[in-house]
């Protein structure tokens, strides 16, 4: 090896401040960790709700036109499961690509008792969190998710993603959903009607739900709201906010027993979809073990390492070839 | 034995030609007609076979070319520079490998060049997709001074050697990082990965066990090529390999077993279920096993037991690729009740991938100077 050592030093510094200053850019790699001011989201209350799944439908709808996000272009009509003659209701059981939002119920044993763990029943309704610090947003290599700085919400541009499905993979509640049948799929999932707040108007789910199970509002209202439902007593009447929490439409109905959970207030570090039930989530379809830390910090961990181990590798093996070679050298001058 | 006793077309080659060729069948299918056409994944596992094996294995047993490459030229270990083609060669098949799954896995084949352009940092995944590109192109040129011998460019062969120093270098930075930031990908994942497996020093498991797969890949090939060319094994090169296993798979060792009992809980190992079980198998496989035939010097010096462990490590490690990317989620998936199996299809594709880098690594030994000090 003929290889002038100077020239290879050099090489090996340039080189290495090239990768370092173009590699690594702490200034962008901050990801959001506070709630941003004018944040939006959803509370639902199972209690309210009447499994009459008004907003599945409606969400469908209003986000199978153009900008929602079931679009697809050329689509006459929206992405319905169930196209048999035979089927006449669209009635999805869990999340898909061509279904945002979905209502369950869980059951057990004689199943009479409403928002009751035992021999009882509720529902519970599943779509995107939007997570304060979204480790979609955050696992994705080429910022198709993205988190908008002014509202929160957690949307989709679908030109920039390349299918890698880490998004999927790495949301701790499986909300992003792919298209698998299709040659040119795109992810679909919740993005909070964000072509209707555009618009001034507010999420489908929200506006079509008669009870005020599901409302709308800023994040920072809901919070109150859900933490005074939670003071309430069992049997009390309170009057219930229906569609917005600052709507001037209220609906008064005795309060149901609360589970003092309010989940999605501290899930992933928290987020901006929140809901209140009688029965504990995990039994709703939630998982226990979901970490109540900001979930991008755990591969950060890794990332901001990365400069160091690229000036450390290149010193240490430049200093070693260094070394190794002058002592070929001085065994051929002996 | 020489180059040109190698016959190219054996009934052998025919099978990996018809192999192949189901594979591109397979290939062109998913093109046209998407993932759902041809994979089992749903929406509960987003990445099934082609990750865990094609693109997770495929790169862990491509580590051999950064450490012989490092070896001979940053180390001066002048020893094992007879091996240091074949590595570097069978790294760039490795690579290959993943780089087409990934093309074939990805729902946008077409473009998978956006995150060259569309930078995100915060994502292992760019940073993955940045180093396959990187290191692919570093292999190239690691690889092409055989090329240039063959076509007789001599200008050509005198620069790349001139800057092969700084290149391997670069390889061996470069490979460090993206071992690593393999396992780095499941950082994120803390409540879907089996403790058994998810560890916040997952990205340090995924380097060492890189090292140790990449040391057995290389002696692996070193006998299987002795036998080709019907000459006696440098056996001063196996054991030195051997030697370099025995340091590495005693650090895996310590490492899996300080996370065993830190992260899981030693009892975790033993409940009996598939993930427990598939666990149990990777440690004795992998690792225990290889620990125990290696830490013998008498061993270390037999070319059957070496073969023997070389086996045990790619097997094993590559069970742990499998485990990390698909039975370690398997206690979470099954809470929704969603299963995943390979599809024949998602099987056939890696058959044809397999194929073809067997295929290319067989025209490479007949048509260039693989094995430079024993051509002449």
């Amino acid at each position: 090896m003929d290889i002038n050592r100077r020239d290879f030093l050099k090489t090996a510094v340039v080189g290495g401040s090239l990768v370092l200053s173009s590699g690594a850019r702490p200034a962008d790699a901050s990801m959001p960790r506070e709630l941003p001011p004018e944040a939006v989201g959803i509370l639902y209350d199972a209690t309210l709700c009447i499994g009459c799944k008004s907003c599945m439908y409606n969400c469908k709808q209003f986000n199978s036109v153009e900008g929602g996000a079931l679009y697809s272009k050329g689509a006459t009509d929206p992405p319905y499961e169930f196209r048999t003659p035979q089927e006449i209701w669209d009635a999805p059981k869990a999340l898909s690509s061509k279904t945002l939002n979905v209502i369950r119920v869980h059951r057990s044993g004689t199943g009479e008792n409403k928002d009751s763990a035992e021999n009882g029943y509720s529902f519970i309704k599943q779509h995107c969190l939007h997570c304060i610090a979204p480790t979609c947003v955050s696992v994705c290599p080429v910022a198709a998710l993205k988190k908008d700085p002014d509202n929160g919400i957690v949307y989709y541009e679908e030109d920039r993603c390349i299918g890698c499905r880490y998004c999927m993979l790495a949301c701790p509640f499986r909300v992003p959903q792919y298209e698998y049948e299709k040659a040119f799929p795109q992810v679909r999932k919740c993005q909070l009607c964000r072509h209707r707040i555009k618009e001034g108007s507010f999420s489908a789910c929200c506006e079509f739900c008669p009870t005020g199970a599901s409302i709308f509002g800023k994040v920072a209202d809901l919070k109150v709201e859900a933490q005074k439902r939670l003071e309430l007593k069992p049997g009390q009447e309170y009057d219930y906010p229906v569609q917005k929490v600052d709507s001037g439409e209220k609906m008064r109905r005795p309060v149901s027993k609360y589970l003092n959970h309010i989940y999605g207030a501290k899930e992933a570090g928290g987020t901006q979809y929140m809901m209140l039930a009688g029965v504990p989530f995990d039994l709703l379809g939630f998982h226990k073990n979901v970490d109540e830390t900001f979930l991008p910090d755990l591969t950060w961990a890794y990332i901001s390492k990365i400069p160091a181990v690229i000036v450390g590798v290149l010193l240490v093996g430049a200093g070693t070839w260094a070394i190794t070679s002058r002592n070929k050298k001085a065994d051929k001058e002996e | 034995m020489n180059q040109n006793d190698i016959k190219m077309w054996t009934p052998t080659t025919t099978v990996l030609l018809l192999i192949m060729g189901a594979g591109g069948l397979v290939a062109l299918y998913r093109m046209f007609f998407g993932l759902g056409a041809v994979t089992n994944l749903n929406s509960i596992w987003p990445w099934g076979f082609w990750i865990a094996f094609d693109v997770l294995g495929g790169v862990a047993m491509a580590a051999g070319g950064f450490i012989i490459a490092g070896a001979v030229y940053i180390l001066n270990w002048k020893k094992y520079k007879p091996i240091v083609r074949p590595a570097v060669l069978n790294a760039f098949f490795g690579y290959l490998l993943a780089a087409i799954a990934i093309f074939l896995d990805i729902g946008q084949s077409f473009r998978i060049w956006h995150p060259m352009v569309m930078w995100q940092v915060n994502s292992i995944m760019f940073i993955v997709a940045i180093h396959v590109v990187l290191y692919t192109s570093t292999l190239a040129a690691e690889s092409s001074p055989m090329i240039f011998e063959k076509l007789k460019m001599t200008g050509l062969l005198n620069f790349m050697n001139k800057i092969m120093v700084p290149v391997v270098l670069f390889g061996v930075l470069l490979s460090t990082l993206h071992q690593s930031s393999l396992g780095a990908v499941y950082l994120i994942i803390p409540s879907k990965l089996s403790p058994l497996w998810y560890s916040s020093l997952l990205p340090y498991h995924f380097l060492v066990s890189a090292v140790l797969m990449g040391l057995s890949m290389v002696s692996f090939e070193t006998i299987l090529s002795t036998r080709v060319f019907n000459h006696k094994p440098d056996m001063d090169i196996l054991s030195g390999l051997a030697k370099g296993s025995l340091i590495t798979v005693s650090l895996y060792l310590i490492m899996k077993l300080w996370d065993l009992v830190t992260v899981a809980g030693i009892g975790m190992a033993f409940t009996g279920s598939t993930s427990s079980n598939m666990y149990l198998l990777e440690m004795v496989i992998g690792v225990i096993l290889p620990f125990i035939l290696l830490i013998s010097r008498d061993r270390r010096s037999n070319m059957r037991s070496i073969f023997s462990v070389n086996v045990l490590v790619i097997a094993g490690i590559v069970l742990n690729r499998m485990n990390v990317a698909l039975f370690g989620l398997a206690d979470y998936a099954g809470k929704t009740g969603v299963d995943y199996f390979p599809s024949w299809m998602e099987f056939a594709l890696t058959a044809g991938m397999v194929a073809f880098a067997i295929l290319g690594f067989k025209v490479s030994v007949k048509y260039l100077n693989l094995f430079p000090e024993e051509a002449h």
